[in-house]
């Protein structure tokens, strides 16, 4: 162990008081920073999971409005098979979309049928997670409607609809379940089939209407979508992706990120000064020691190195403490802070990345707080201790 | 023998604002290796800006000044701090010792400063050092746990550690009573025989120089007299 080192941990060791109100002062601000920083960016999955999780991410549809996308199937094909696809997106399925009208009693209702490969889009939509009536549509000519349109349309499992195409056909269809996506839009306006029955009230024949993507990450999805629409270049379809339609959460998000870490640095900052300014009381509580170090032959640089260390084993232990605390308040707010049923207000996402990045800052500002001492104790002249007695 | 300090016309002044004192008028001074002596004046007159000056802790704004005949007033900062280390030996009037580190470790601490692993014949060494002033019961307590006169030899046994040539004492018995300075000016003559350490004691008390070899007055930053008992 190298004098330096030496004497800075029996600096820390006997100046008890001190060293517990430096490690304190840095725990206290890293537990603050891990909570609030974990807090926001658990706060934003949630919001981002909760608007897109649900949903289609990115959207292959045809550049004229209203138009279906033809040769879809090549087309999933030719994005499944590509293997720098394979990592980005999870799930791929085609969707058709077709707006009907339900007469029910004396009421006409418009709806929009979306007819889905139930295979390939459960993944994204969770249907089965959402029924709470009733089945999935097994057979053509069934569909699946939402929880708010069965109550104020008074139908139920097993009933029978007429509806309008916009062709102006006729069908009947018959009620297979009822969902709820805890969205009151779309449990009032969507109705769910297979994607046979869809094209053929629709009368896509085999076309679709979109074919739609979720990826592994969520924040990729616009530099993927353009990537794909080069892949396939092709003039009569364009490619869609959330982050471009969800334009004014971004910029949500985006604030709530800058404030979080606005905060994060005053913290650091305050930590910082409280640092420097114990360790440079230090400085002139120990300036007698120090003199007669440096008057018999301490460097000027080992010198220094003495409060670096104190620095840098006050930040490590500091930072250790803080990283327990900050996990320890998360943990309780994920526990105690819950809804009435029981779920987290925020669910708690542990970014152990975030708190490791967290605890190397908090060590840097401790060492950088004890330059400014480092520095006062490399300009003290012996001679002026040794004077002054 | 040979000069193990030469001081060849010195001058030192500080400047307040606009007011410039000079401490040191063109001293030239020597002394020789093995020797005991006393540099005494009253306050003021110098003797501890000169003490500072052979101790390289403060620098004359003219001069040469040779240690074990190395010329030092114009070397770089960290050859300076590694003279201290190895050929000089500090006793001040106020010990310093380090409250942290036991008494044997204030001992180790000048070793300590070049090379941080000492050697089984380093700490027998201490230990020797420890024995030597007195101190060895007391060894392991922490260096506020001592009295002032212990304290005090602690401070001797550390200006020894390294085994320097030159031992500068300022005042060294100043802040104890007379039985601690008896023990003390015998444990220094002992120290003088044992390994022929220049000493050079710094003092405003005449009965404590009239007990060395060499007696160097100095008033108003010039020697006025320098009497040599032999």
């Amino acid at each position: 162990m190298s004098l330096p080192f030496k004497i800075a941990l029996r600096f820390i060791r006997y100046n008890r008081s001190q060293s517990i109100f430096i490690i304190l002062s840095i725990a206290i601000g890293i537990s603050v920073q891990i909570f609030i920083g974990l807090l926001i960016q658990s706060l934003q999955t949630s919001l981002v999971q909760s608007t897109i999780g649900n949903s289609s991410q990115i959207t292959i549809v045809s550049k004229l409005q209203g138009t279906p996308v033809s040769s879809w199937d090549g087309i999933i094909q030719k994005i499944s098979s590509d293997p720098a696809y394979n990592k980005e997106i999870k799930y791929l399925s085609p969707s058709v979309d077709t707006p009907i009208f339900i007469s029910e009693g004396s009421a006409i209702n418009s709806l929009l049928l979306r007819g889905f490969d139930f295979k390939a889009s459960d993944p994204i939509y969770h249907f089965n997670s959402h029924i709470i009536e009733g089945t999935l549509p097994t057979n053509d000519n069934e569909i699946m409607i939402g929880k708010q349109f069965a109550k104020d349309a008074n139908l139920s499992v097993g009933k029978t609809v007429t509806v309008f195409t916009a062709k102006r056909q006729l069908k009947i269809l018959k009620i297979s379940g009822i969902f709820d996506f805890n969205v009151s839009a779309i449990n009032s306006s969507w109705a769910i089939s297979n994607l046979q029955t869809a094209q053929n009230i629709g009368g896509f024949g085999n076309n679709v209407s979109s074919i739609e993507m979720q990826v592994v990450n969520v924040f990729d999805a616009k530099k993927i979508s353009e990537e794909i629409a080069q892949t396939l270049n092709n003039p009569s379809i364009k490619v869609e992706n959330w982050e471009d339609q969800n334009a004014d959460l971004l910029t949500g998000l985006q604030g709530q990120s800058i404030s979080s870490i606005m905060i994060q640095v005053f913290v650091i900052v305050a930590v910082t000064l409280a640092i420097a300014s114990v360790l440079a009381i230090t400085v002139l509580q120990k300036s007698k020691e120090i003199g007669i170090l440096k008057a018999m032959g301490l460097t000027d640089g080992k010198t220094g190195l003495v409060f670096l260390f104190q620095g840098l084993i006050l930040g490590i232990i500091g930072a250790l403490a803080g990283a327990g605390l900050g996990l320890g308040l998360s943990f309780m707010f994920a526990k105690f802070a819950v809804n009435s049923n029981g779920t987290p207000v925020v669910p708690l996402e542990i970014n152990y990345f975030f708190v490791l990045i967290s605890m190397i800052i908090a060590i840097t500002a401790s060492v950088v707080a004890s330059i400014i001492p480092a520095r006062s104790s490399i300009s003290l002249d012996p001679i002026e201790v040794i004077r002054n007695g | 023998m040979a000069d193990i300090i030469v001081l060849k016309s010195i001058n030192k002044f500080y400047t307040s604002g606009k007011m410039k004192f000079q401490v040191l008028h063109d001293i030239n001074l020597s002394f020789e290796e093995g020797s005991f002596n006393s540099i005494i004046g009253p306050s003021g007159s110098g003797k501890t800006t000169l003490m500072n000056i052979m101790g390289i802790l403060d620098k004359p704004q003219s001069g040469e000044i040779t240690i074990d005949g190395e010329r030092i007033d114009r070397i770089e900062k960290k050859r300076l701090a590694y003279i201290r280390n190895q050929k000089i030996g500090f006793v001040f009037q106020f010990h310093y010792l380090l409250p942290e580190f036991t008494i044997y470790e204030n001992v180790l601490m000048p070793y300590l400063m070049k090379d941080s692993k000492p050697t089984k014949e380093v700490m027998k060494r201490a230990e020797e050092l420890i024995d030597l002033v007195g101190v060895s019961k007391i060894k392991n307590n922490m260096a506020t746990e001592a009295s002032g006169g212990q304290q005090q030899k602690t401070a001797i046994a550390r200006a020894l550690m390294n085994n320097p040539k030159i031992i500068l004492a300022d005042e060294p018995t100043g802040n104890l009573d007379s039985q601690s300075t008896e023990d003390i000016y015998a444990l220094l003559r002992q120290i003088n025989k044992k390994y022929n350490t220049t000493f050079i004691i710094v003092t405003h008390d005449r009965r404590i120089a009239e007990r060395t070899d060499r007696i160097v007055e100095i008033l108003d930053g010039r020697i006025i007299s320098d009497i040599k008992k032999f």
